[in-house]
C-alpha cells in the first residue's frame, strides 16, 4: 500500500519502526561482517569493539518493542499496518539474534587467532558466510522495499547453506578425530560454521516476515532442508 | 455477495436497490445474513449501509420519494411482498436507533408499550413477566426494578439505550436492528451495551451499522463494506480486519486515504 494515512502522524509512527529496523539490519549486517573479516585476516584488533558492539542491537530491539506497544496503543492498527507492526518486532528479535551469533563468532575466532593456526577450513567458512551474507542483505533490501519475490529468492537460497554447512561439518568431524592437538580449534571453527548456518536460517525468517506482511500469511511450502547433520528435530 | 458456504442464512437480500427521487442510494446489493451472528455494517458516510439498514425492516418506506426494488428475504419470504403486514414485520424486526428514544412515559410502559399494542399479554401478570424478562435480557433489570414507575427519560445516556433494546425485544423479534447504536455513549455504558450484544446474539439476529471500526471488530461475526452504493467486501469480521481482499476496504479500515 502506498497510499497515506489521513492522520500523517501515523505514517510518521510506520516510518519510525521501519527505519529501527534498517538500523538493527545495517547493525547485524556490519557485526556479522566485522566478526568474519577478522577471522579471515586473522585480525584480534577488532574483536572487543564486535563483542561491546552487541548491547547496541538490544538496546535498539528493545527500542522498537517500545514504540511498538506505543503505535499498537495509540493507533489501533488494522490489516496491512498491523501485520507490518507484528513484522517489525519478528524481524528485530531475529536481527538481535543474528548480533548474539556475530558476538560468539568474534569470540571464537579471538581464540583462533591465538592459536596462530592457518588452515583450510577459513577458506569454506568464508565462503558460507559470504552467501549468508548475501542472504540477509537480499532479505533486508526485500523489507525495505516490500517485496516478497524477493523475500522468498532469500528462502529457497538457504539450501546451499545447509549442504556447505553439512560438508563442513563432515570435515571438521574427521580433523577432530584425526588428531587431537587440532581438536580445540576445530570445535571453535565448528561452532562458527554452526553460529553461520543458524544466521542463514534466522535470515529466512526475516523472509518469511516479508512474505507475510505483503500477503497476510506464511509461505504456504516447506522450506527445504538438507541439514543432515542436526536431524529433522532442528529445522528453523 | 453471497456466502454459499454458510446454511444458516436469517435474511437473504438480492439486487436490493434504493433510488432517493432521482438519486440511487444503493446499487443492486447481494448479501446474505446469518442467523445468530451479529453482522457489522461498515462504510463512509453516505456509502449506503444505513439506507440497507433499513430495507430490513421496510423503514424506508416511511420516506417520501423512497424506492426499493430487488428482494429481502427473512426465513426465505419475501418482506416486499403484498402478502406482508408491515406492522407485524417491524415486530419481527425490532430496531435501535443511534440516540436513545425512550418515549416520554414509565419504564415499565416502554417496555411494556410493544406487547399491549400487539395483543401479546392477555392479564397483568403476563405483562409484568414480559416486562421483566426484556429488562433482564436488556441487561437493565436489576438497576430500575424498584423505580418501574419512574420516566424512562430519567434514565442515563447508557440506561436509556438498553431501555429501547428491552423494548425493542419485548415484542419477541427474530432480528435487532442497530443503527450506530452506541455513537452517543461513554466507553463504559459502549461496553456494556457491547457486552449485551454478545449475549442477545444467542436468540436473535442482528445487524448493526457503525463507524467505529474497532466496535465492528469487537462485536460482529461477518463484517460487510459498503461504499458509495455498492457492497465492496463481506466476509468473516477477522479476516477484514487482518486481510481484507479489496484495497478499498483496506484503505477504509486503515484510515488511508483511498
Amino acid at each position: 500500500m502506498t497510499d497515506s494515512h489521513i492522520v500523517s502522524s501515523f505514517d510518521r509512527d510506520l516510518a519510525d519502526l521501519n527505519k529501527l529496523v534498517a538500523r538493527l539490519g545495517g547493525l547485524a549486517e556490519q557485526q556479522f561482517a566485522a566478526a568474519i573479516d577478522a577471522l579471515e585476516n586473522r585480525d584480534a584488533s577488532s574483536i572487543d569493539k564486535i563483542i561491546a558492539g552487541d548491547s547496541e542491537l538490544d538496546q535498539l530491539e528493545q527500542d522498537l518493542n517500545d514504540r511498538a506497544i506505543e503505535v499498537i496503543a495509540t493507533r489501533a492498527p488494522m490489516a496491512t499496518d498491523l501485520r507490518s507492526i507484528l513484522s517489525a518486532v519478528k524481524i528485530a528479535s531475529v536481527l538481535e539474534r543474528v548480533g548474539d551469533y556475530a558476538k560468539n563468532i568474534a569470540k571464537r575466532s579471538h581464540v583462533i587467532i591465538n592459536e596462530e593456526t592457518n588452515r583450510s577450513d577459513t577458506i569454506s567458512l568464508a565462503r558460507i558466510a559470504d552467501i549468508v551474507q548475501g542472504m540477509l542483505r537480499q532479505a533486508l533490501d526485500a523489507y525495505a522495499t516490500g517485496n516478497a519475490e524477493q523475500a522468498m529468492e532469500v528462502w529457497e537460497r538457504d539450501q546451499e547453506v545447509d549442504e556447505l554447512y553439512s560438508s563442513l561439518h563432515s570435515d571438521l568431524l574427521a580433523v577432530i578425530a584425526n588428531g587431537a592437538e587440532q581438536a580445540s580449534v576445530s570445535s571453535h571453527f565448528l561452532f562458527i560454521a554452526k553460529n553461520i548456518e543458524r544466521i542463514g536460517d534466522h535470515t529466512t525468517a526475516v523472509a518469511e516476515q516479508v512474505y507475510f506482511q505483503v500477503n497476510g500469511s506464511m509461505p504456504a511450502d516447506e522450506r527445504p532442508k538438507v541439514d543432515v547433520v542436526s536431524g529433522p528435530a532442528d529445522s528453523a | 455477495m453471497t456466502d454459499t458456504e454458510n446454511q444458516n442464512v436469517k435474511i437473504k437480500a438480492r439486487d436490493v436497490t434504493v433510488h432517493y427521487g432521482e438519486a440511487r442510494a444503493l446499487h443492486g446489493i447481494d448479501l446474505d445474513l446469518n442467523a445468530n451472528e451479529v453482522t457489522a455494517l461498515i462504510g463512509p458516510s453516505g456509502c449506503g449501509k444505513s439506507t440497507f439498514l433499513r430495507c430490513i425492516n421496510r423503514m424506508n418506506d416511511v420516506i417520501d420519494g423512497c424506492r426499493v426494488g430487488g428482494t429481502v428475504s427473512i426465513d426465505e419470504q419475501n418482506i416486499y411482498s403484498d402478502a406482508v403486514d408491515v406492522v407485524e414485520l417491524r415486530a419481527r424486526v425490532g430496531m435501535v436507533f443511534q440516540k436513545p428514544n425512550p418515549f416520554p412515559k414509565s419504564i415499565y410502559d416502554n417496555v411494556a408499550y410493544g406487547p399491549r399494542i400487539h395483543g401479546m399479554a392477555q392479564d397483568r401478570a403476563t405483562l409484568d413477566e414480559v416486562v421483566e424478562r426484556s429488562l433482564k435480557r436488556a441487561g437493565l433489570w436489576e438497576e430500575v426494578k424498584d423505580r418501574l414507575t419512574a420516566s424512562g427519560t430519567s434514565l442515563s445516556g447508557g440506561q436509556q439505550q438498553r431501555l429501547c433494546i428491552a423494548r425493542a425485544i419485548a415484542v419477541n423479534p427474530a432480528i435487532v436492528l442497530m443503527d450506530e447504536p452506541c455513537s452517543a455513549l461513554d466507553p463504559i455504558a459502549t461496553a456494556v451495551i457491547e457486552e449485551l450484544m454478545e449475549e442477545l446474539r444467542r436468540d436473535y439476529t442482528i445487524v448493526i451499522v457503525t463507524h467505529s471500526m474497532q466496535q465492528a471488530a469487537r462485536i460482529s461475526q461477518r463484517t460487510a463494506y459498503f461504499h458509495l452504493g455498492d457492497l465492496v467486501e463481506h466476509g468473516q469480521t477477522e479476516a477484514i480486519f487482518t486481510k481484507p481482499q479489496n484495497q478499498q476496504t483496506e484503505a477504509y479500515i486503515s484510515g488511508k486515504i483511498g
